[in-house]
């Protein structure tokens, strides 16, 4: 048997608070392509950032080819052959691709000659069948062409063993069959693949050996051939995966919020929302189906208070609400579960106690008067911590410091425990793991049951159907048609999605 | 015969601009890793009183102009070990340096006050360039430290631009996490283009004591500190367009001497008030960064991406 071309044994690595990874066993063969698989959070990326010599291991032994090393920083490690392709990537906007390749290392001579280095670097991407153009600077690059780059680059230092974080995460599905194929030719030349990633079906279409992590732990390494996703699954979370039922229709309450013939413009100043009208009811999912841009962000944030009406009217309770401030729709128990986390959502530098309270600062449960009571506070945030199960080292800690799962636990636990009557989730299960998903998912669902209105948009049909009680189909900022749930069908929601209206179906769902 | 006007205006415009011009190239070198320093003003300060002290110790100024690289250097040491391995704020830390080595020149100074320089830089006329009409006059009638900044334009030009130095240099500056990854020591960077950078600030204030004015006052610099880092974003971190910006504020600088000079020929400039005309390069400075800056956000360009930020590889 050929020696490997990495062994790590019993990996421990410590942070502050969290043991990251636990006597860890990895292994990889030249010419595989070996996925390391495990929930947000796992200790992928540490044991991935230890192997690059960003991080230095507190026990447990690395051998390369055979020979025990040790890194005491990245040069070390790049030294050995090793290259990362980081999720974000490791690019300098403002460089040349050819730059950006060449940067800190040492065979061009003191003075560089950016033509040559260009010619060379065509000639040399070309050997590995990747197609990248030299002097463009890659703030023109798509994500996809950036991502190239960094493997040319890795590929011209040398790089033996390639490791990939979550590749796919940024790519189109044609972009990461293309990314796919590359690697494989990479691994047919003798080189040794590493793909971070968490989702299962990819890799077991692409991986030869599969190894799995979880909590900071090693599980098992799975021969690609020989596994399949439900085994993969059990190891990866170790309980079975079951999403709520959403049973038979509930008995519908009253309309909770109107959305009468409602216009807004976009950011660049377009028609975002054409008078659109929708009505949710109590105790109902109301599902937005549609291609990511087509006027679902907008929506949120007009019925947030973020956004300004340009024309048309918005109900909460039969009241009208148009052009009310954010607080006011807080206040009157609109909830928004946003996109971007630690944009909207949550504030990335501040700590886990002053986000809980963020939105409810003025109640009296954490305030007295124009002090806020930060004793109360701390058990504020215990409470949504231990409620909602979010993994952190402690109240006192950065929210940027929690993984993607636990952020938006965080976010749901801060947001239904403020008791809305109206949550408006956008994408809320983008990014996460399938633990997270299941949590998220379980949490919508229970809300609905309590008699709360829930509008979710998703760009993931399945999800839709599965949690939904009617599908709303949006395209250029028009409900195109309204499906109950009896109604759902993948092929009728891909026409509207399209663009087709269905005469009647607006309607008919509407007036319901 | 008589030299027009226009010419002696520019070649004191070179003189007054080249003090401006060394501070000014060192600020690009750590702008350029990433490390804003905002202690120009405190290192230029101590340059010249070293220099300053040091020549009149020696005799010699050469011996004053290597107290002054010294001196700076080591401020910006302060300033390095602050802001890149303690990881301080770099805005608190260069405004606290400025304030420092505003202190320290003062008390160093104290007994030299008004004494002359026994070495002062004398013009060196270049012989065959100096002959060239108008231009020599302008540019090759001056001394050996203006000169030195002709070269070091071109020199830190080349190695900015030019070379692998140069190249990991602006990496370090503009994604120092790329920079990491790809092998190249970040903090040694950062600390080497700091100290260089304050260097070459000890250098521009020791222009001041030694050439330009030349003997020691309090607070000499006054401010010219200040204009050497928004002459940094006027240039748009480019060494080539430093030195013209050096001396445009370098003529603006010496505009309120020479209209007094002129008495009665000056017109009705004469009547302007002289506090007035000090105050020109100041305002020049408001005027060319509310510019600059607007329509360098519309370009993206110049700005290093990483300016002012501490870089930690353990940071998540």
């Amino acid at each position: 048997m050929t020696t490997p071309l990495v062994k790590m044994v019993s990996i421990t690595k410590r942070f502050p608070g969290v043991t990251a990874n636990k006597d860890i066993y990895f292994e990889l063969r030249p010419g595989e392509i070996h996925a390391l698989l495990g929930e947000n959070g796992a200790g992928k990326s540490t044991l991935m950032n230890i192997l690059t010599g960003l991080y230095m291991p507190d026990e447990g032994d690395i051998y390369i080819r055979g020979t025990k090393v040790k890194f005491s920083s990245p040069r070390g490690a790049i030294e050995s052959g090793i290259g990362m392709v980081h999720q974000h990537f490791r690019l300098v906007p403002t460089f040349s691709v050819a730059e950006n390749v060449i940067m800190g290392s040492g065979d061009h001579g003191f003075f560089v000659n950016m033509k040559s280095v260009e010619e060379k670097l065509a000639r040399f991407s070309g050997e590995y069948g990747i197609n990248v153009m030299p002097g463009s600077k890659i703030w023109q690059l798509s994500v996809g062409e950036q991502q190239r780059v960094e493997i040319v680059k890795m590929l011209y230092r040398g790089t033996n063993i390639m490791i990939l974080d979550e590749p796919t995460a940024v790519l189109t599905p044609q972009e990461s069959r293309e990314l796919f194929a590359t690697l494989r030719r990479m691994a047919d030349m003798g080189k040794g693949i590493i793909v971070i990633s968490h989702k299962i079906q990819e890799v077991l279409d692409n991986a030869d050996r599969i190894t799995v992590l979880r909590d900071g732990r090693y599980v098992d390494t799975f021969s690609g051939k020989d596994t399949d996703s439900r085994k993969l699954t059990m190891a990866m979370v170790d309980r079975d995966i079951s999403f709520g039922q959403n049973l038979a229709d509930k008995p519908k309450g009253n309309f909770i919020l109107r959305l009468k013939g409602l216009t807004v413009l976009g950011d660049r100043g377009q028609k975002a929302l054409k008078s659109l009208s929708l009505n949710l009811c109590k105790g109902e999912i109301l599902g937005i189906a549609g291609v990511a841009g087509n006027g679902q962000k907008e929506l949120a944030e007009v019925i947030a208070g973020l956004r300004e009406v340009a024309a048309g009217d918005i109900e909460v309770r039969g009241e009208r609400f148009t052009g009310k401030s954010a607080r006011a729709m807080i206040d009157a128990g609109i909830s928004l579960i946003p996109e971007d986390r630690l944009g909207t959502g949550l504030v990335g530098p501040l700590n886990i106690m002053e986000n809980s309270i963020l939105k409810n600062y003025r109640s009296g449960e954490v305030a007295s008067g124009w002090f806020i009571n930060w004793k109360r506070v701390r058990e504020y945030a215990h409470r949504l911590v231990d409620k909602f199960d979010v993994k952190t080292t402690g109240v006192d800690a950065p929210v940027r410091m929690l993984s993607g799962g636990n952020l938006q636990k965080l976010l749901l636990a801060r947001e239904i425990t403020n008791d809305p009557d109206v949550i408006v989730a956008v994408y809320p299960v983008r990014g996460l793991d399938v633990g997270a998903i299941e949590f998220v998912r379980n949490i919508l669902l229970r809300q609905r049951d309590t008699g709360k209105g829930i509008l979710l948009i998703s760009e993931e049909l399945e999800e839709l159907f599965m949690l939904s009680d009617r599908v709303a189909v949006i395209h250029e900022g028009e409900i195109m048609g309204i499906l109950d749930r009896e109604d759902f069908d993948l092929e009728r929601v891909g026409r509207l999605m399209a663009g087709e209206r269905e005469e009647g179906a607006y309607e008919r769902a509407a007036n319901r | 015969m008589k030299d027009p006007l226009i010419v002696v205006l520019l070649s004191t415009a070179v003189i007054a601009g080249t003090p401006l011009l060394f501070a000014a190239l060192g600020e690009i070198l750590s702008e350029r890793a990433g490390v804003l320093n905002l202690g120009v003003e405190g290192m230029m300060l101590v340059g010249a009183v070293s220099g300053y002290i040091a020549t009149v110790q020696s005799g010699n100024h050469w011996v004053g102009v290597i107290a002054a690289l010294g001196a700076g250097g080591m401020m910006a040491a302060i300033h390095a070990f602050l802001s890149v391995t303690l990881r301080a704020n770099q805005v608190v830390s260069g405004l606290a340096l400025t304030i420092f080595g505003t202190g320290l020149s003062a008390f160093l100074g104290k007994g030299y006050i008004g004494r002359p320089v026994p070495d002062v830089f004398k013009p060196v006329e270049i012989p065959v360039l100096s002959r060239i009409p108008y231009a020599g006059k302008i540019l090759f009638e001056h001394d050996s430290l203006v000169y030195l900044s002709f070269l070091l334009v071109i020199m830190i030009w080349i190695i900015v631009f030019k070379t692998r130095w140069g190249l990991n240099l602006r990496a370090v500056g503009e994604n120092p996490a790329a920079a990491d990854s790809m092998g190249i020591p970040v903090y040694l960077t950062r600390y080497l283009c700091v100290i260089s950078g304050g260097m070459l600030a000890g250098l521009g204030g020791a222009y001041l004591s030694l050439a330009y004015a030349p003997t020691w006052v309090e607070n000499m610099t006054s401010g010219r500190g200040w204009i050497a880092v928004a002459l940094v974003i006027f240039a748009v971190w480019h060494p080539g367009k430093a030195i013209v910006g050096a001396y445009i504020f370098g003529g603006v600088d010496s505009l309120g001497f020479h209209i007094q000079a002129m008495g009665d020929k000056a017109l009705f400039l004469k009547d302007v008030s002289p506090f007035f005309l000090q105050m020109l390069p100041y305002i020049l400075t408001i005027i060319v960064l509310i510019i600059v800056t607007s329509e360098t956000k519309k370009r993206r360009v110049g700005t290093p991406a990483s300016l002012g930020l501490p870089y930690d590889r353990e940071e998540r």
